[in-house]
């Protein structure tokens, strides 16, 4: 057993918390994330607002660093790592809220690609998104399919050499700036197949929505669009992975939160006076703060299990260890940025303070790719549950 | 990172197992598949076979009759220990003044002692908590004056001594000075509790068990040999005692076990079919794998010499927690019979027999060892560095 950071390892995560604080820090997403209008209330930056919501600059940059392919073999252009490894950018990324669509592109989209897609496919897909020419969405939500990759409506005619496809997609993440999506669909004989379609070509069409956590995404409606269906490897076992993947990617994120609003709150309890005296003094607020500690201690522990596993071939183990850890992610990730909300009063309930948007953020993460109660029920099916523990 | 053992420590895992299922007399064996309550004479009766395979102390030095074991290895070994059910054995000899002499006793003291805490000749006891001094162990009053002959002359009250009715010796915390700050002034003395004026009167706990004691000093005479480290300066070496082991204490072992029993007592009732029981067990069993995460990383900084860090600190609060809630969710599971109380064999099965006891007496984890209230204030203060308390 060993939970050390190779040399390298600490490097890449230093590199990583530079670039969130110098390059993307909190007041960047302010200036570019989209907010719907408040009648009467001033919007100072509401102007620049970005219809991406992230920067290709930033990207290419990301790109720059091997991020984008960090833990994507070699062959299709990134550095053949491992996925914890970018479990600890990710994190990084988590402190200051970067925009851009790390999670979206490079782990959820990329890896439905990596696994279902041909050597031709990643060649024409992956690898550039990899380079930070573009990037990707993987539209697998429909309305009411709530977490099951497999209630799927969409349809998929053969139509030509290509396909057809038919359907309504909601909730894609980065499907509003994406240069492809992957899709996925019921072929003619009632098969699950993920096809990439280019989002400008004929019959899609795309409404760009705000989200919770000064973000976007995208609906999806595809009136016979043209897709290509991946063809080198099985769609479900490449949807449910990458969605493993995402969920352990939610965690590392949802870590780097943690650690950051505890930070922020801990620093404030030392210097926010009321009654004469820090309200760090009172004993209440000091044991909530401990709660808080405490249970980004165990964030921790349980971020590392999920990344770790997440991009194991063992299915059972990968599905085990993700389950913990997005149940863990819940639980404790929501109530260290509640109390965190709790401990800045009301301070805590305006739009300009960062203790909201990182709440926000974390209440988006506990939903996405598996809430608590698809997690839990998942986790409790297994069949080795009735009768061991710990294994 | 790694998250798996070594090779090496797998086969270590295997030679406990082997050793558990051998050297384990029957009559232990079968308690221990249902968990049932040991008697202090079967919790003696496993220690010898311990001591004569030279397993006893697994955290003490090899040249003390320790194992000399790294910090993985005891680990793996308490492990096994807990998953079987085994007896645990008495902590106060082995794991608090043991390691103290071992610290800061004379060789004199090390001689006498240290050989019959191993072999369980001597049982030991604990007197450090008064009716008047428990969270705040330094207002403590049990007194130690010094009679000009050699001796000091003890007189006072201790409170909750556990197992007090069976133990040989008292290591104590008293008085020996009455000016100056609370914490100075005390000693740290061992007394034997066959000498005059000593009594020790056991209380029943809530679980129904005589697990601890209230103790009387009486003008008890104790040679002034007896006294570890120098005479008023008990209070930092008890306090370094508390330090010992840290990794141990989230009773990841133990919420194991209760968990695995939760499993099969909803198994025999019918409620493992039921998604709901399957997800409030579930809720609970993620809770315990994500301490038993956390207690893998203190250990392995412990293993590389890392003073505990804040990884550590947090398994006493949740070790406790855990178990707590485990025993409650065993009571749930059981439903209208965990009522039943110290019934004949037949009103339940073995494996709900001491569930209704342990359910109670578990109340204490987050009680004993600095409750856990205090360990918020210690992480309050040296983690997070705030202002002390108006
Ligand atoms: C089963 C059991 C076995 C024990 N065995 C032994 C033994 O063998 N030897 C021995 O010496 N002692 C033993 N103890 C005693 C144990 O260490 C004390 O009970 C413990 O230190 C708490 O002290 P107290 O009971 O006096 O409670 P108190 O200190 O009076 O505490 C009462 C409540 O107030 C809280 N509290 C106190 N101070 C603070 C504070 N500053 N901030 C916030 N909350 C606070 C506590 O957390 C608790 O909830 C045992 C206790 C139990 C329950």
């Amino acid at each position: 057993m060993d939970f050390e950071l190779t040399q390298e390892q600490k490097m890449l995560a230093e590199s990583a918390a530079s670039f969130a604080k110098k390059t993307s820090p909190v007041e960047r997403l302010r200036k570019i994330r989209s907010m719907p209008h408040v009648e009467g209330v001033e919007q100072r930056h509401a102007a620049k607002a970005d219809p991406r919501n992230w920067e290709p600059a930033v990207w290419k940059q990301m790109a720059e660093l091997g991020w984008l392919g960090l833990f994507y073999p070699e062959s299709v252009g990134g550095l053949g790592l491992r996925f914890f490894d970018a479990s600890l950018v990710i994190e990084k990324l988590g402190t200051t809220l970067v925009p851009e669509p790390y999670v979206a592109s490079v782990v959820l989209a990329g890896w439905a690609l990596l696994k279902a897609g041909s050597a031709e496919q990643h060649a024409k897909y992956l690898t550039p998104m990899i380079e930070g020419e573009t990037s990707l969405a993987l539209a697998w939500q429909e309305r009411g399919s709530r977490y099951d990759v497999t209630s799927v409506k969409t349809v998929a005619k053969k139509s030509g050499s290509g396909h057809a496809l038919t359907g309504e997609k909601v909730l894609v993440l980065n499907g509003h700036a994406a240069d492809h999506v992957v899709v996925s669909a019921r072929t003619e004989d009632g098969a699950l197949a993920l096809f990439v379609i280019d989002p400008k070509s004929k019959g899609v069409t795309i409404e760009s929505i705000t989200t919770m956590d000064a973000s976007r995404a995208a609906q999806l409606r595809l009136e016979g669009a043209e897709g290509v269906r991946l063809t080198g490897g099985d769609a479900q076992v490449a949807l449910e992975w990458a969605l493993d993947l995402a969920a352990a990617a939610a965690c590392a994120e949802g870590l780097g939160i943690a650690r950051t609003v505890l930070d922020m709150t801990n620093a404030y309890l030392k210097v926010r006076k009321q009654f004469g005296v820090p309200i760090g003094t009172f004993q209440v607020l000091q044991h909530r703060a401990v709660d808080m500690f405490v249970q980004t201690q165990l964030l921790e522990s349980t971020a590392i299990l999920a990344a770790v596993r997440a991009d194991e071939e063992d299915a059972d183990e990968r599905r085990r260890a993700v389950s913990i850890a997005k149940v863990r992610l819940t639980a404790g990730g929501k109530y260290v940025t509640q109390q965190s909300v709790q401990l800045h009063g009301g301070i805590g309930i305006t739009d300009e303070h960062d203790v909201g948007l990182y709440f926000k953020r974390m209440q988006v993460l506990c939903t996405l790719f598996g809430d608590d109660e698809h997690h839990l029920t998942r986790f409790a099916s297994r069949e080795a549950f009735a009768t061991t523990v710990g294994e | 990172m790694d998250l798996s053992f070594t090779p090496d420590q797998e086969a270590f895992r295997e030679e406990v197992r082997e050793f558990i299922r051998t050297q384990m007399p029957p009559h232990l064996a079968a308690k221990a598949a249902v968990d049932g309550h040991f008697e202090h004479e079967e919790v003696m009766e496993w220690q010898k076979i311990l001591y004569r395979k030279g397993w006893v102390a697994p955290h003490w030095p090899k040249e003390v009759g320790g194992t000399g074991w790294d910090a993985a290895r005891r680990f793996i070994f308490s492990e096994e220990l807990e998953k079987a059910g085994a007896p645990t054995l008495s902590p106060f000899g082995l794991a608090m003044v043991g390691p103290l002499i071992i610290q800061f006793g004379s060789d004199a003291q090390k001689q006498r002692f240290l050989p019959k805490i191993l072999s369980g000749e001597e049982a030991w006891c604990q007197g450090y908590s008064e009716p008047e001094a428990g969270s705040d162990l330094a207002s403590l009053r049990t007194t130690a004056v010094d009679d000009g002959k050699g001796n000091f002359v003890v007189n006072g009250q201790k409170t909750w001594t556990t197992y007090g009715q069976y133990a040989d010796w008292i290591f104590c915390l008293v008085r020996t000075n009455q000016t100056g700050k609370k914490q100075t002034g005390i000693s740290f003395l061992l007394i034997d509790m066959k000498t005059p004026g000593v009594k020790a009167v056991p209380m029943l706990t809530t679980g129904h068990t005589p697990a601890f004691c209230d103790t009387y000093f009486d003008n008890v005479v104790v040679p002034k040999e007896n006294v570890v480290g120098p005479v008023d300066g008990g209070w930092t070496m008890a306090k370094a005692l508390l330090g010992h082991e840290r990794t141990l204490i989230a009773a990841v072992g133990t919420s194991t076990r209760a968990l695995i029993r939760v499993k099969r007592i909803a198994q025999e009732h019918g409620l493992l079919a039921d998604p709901a029981w399957r997800g409030r067990i579930a809720r609970l069993e993620i809770e315990l794998e994500a301490l038993r995460m956390q207690n893998y990383r203190a250990l392995v900084g412990a293993q590389l010499g890392h003073a505990p860090g804040p990884e550590s600190s947090v398994l006493k609060i949740r070790g406790s927690e855990i178990l707590q809630q485990a025993m409650e969710l065993a009571m749930d599971v059981m439903g209208p019979s965990c009522m039943a109380w110290f019934t004949p064999p037949g009103v339940l099965s073995p494996s709900e027999q001491w569930i209704p006891s342990a359910f109670n007496y578990t109340r204490a984890t987050t009680i004993y060892g600095g409750s856990n209230e205090i360990q918020r204030n210690v992480i309050a203060k040296w983690i997070l560095g705030l202002p002390a308390q108006a």
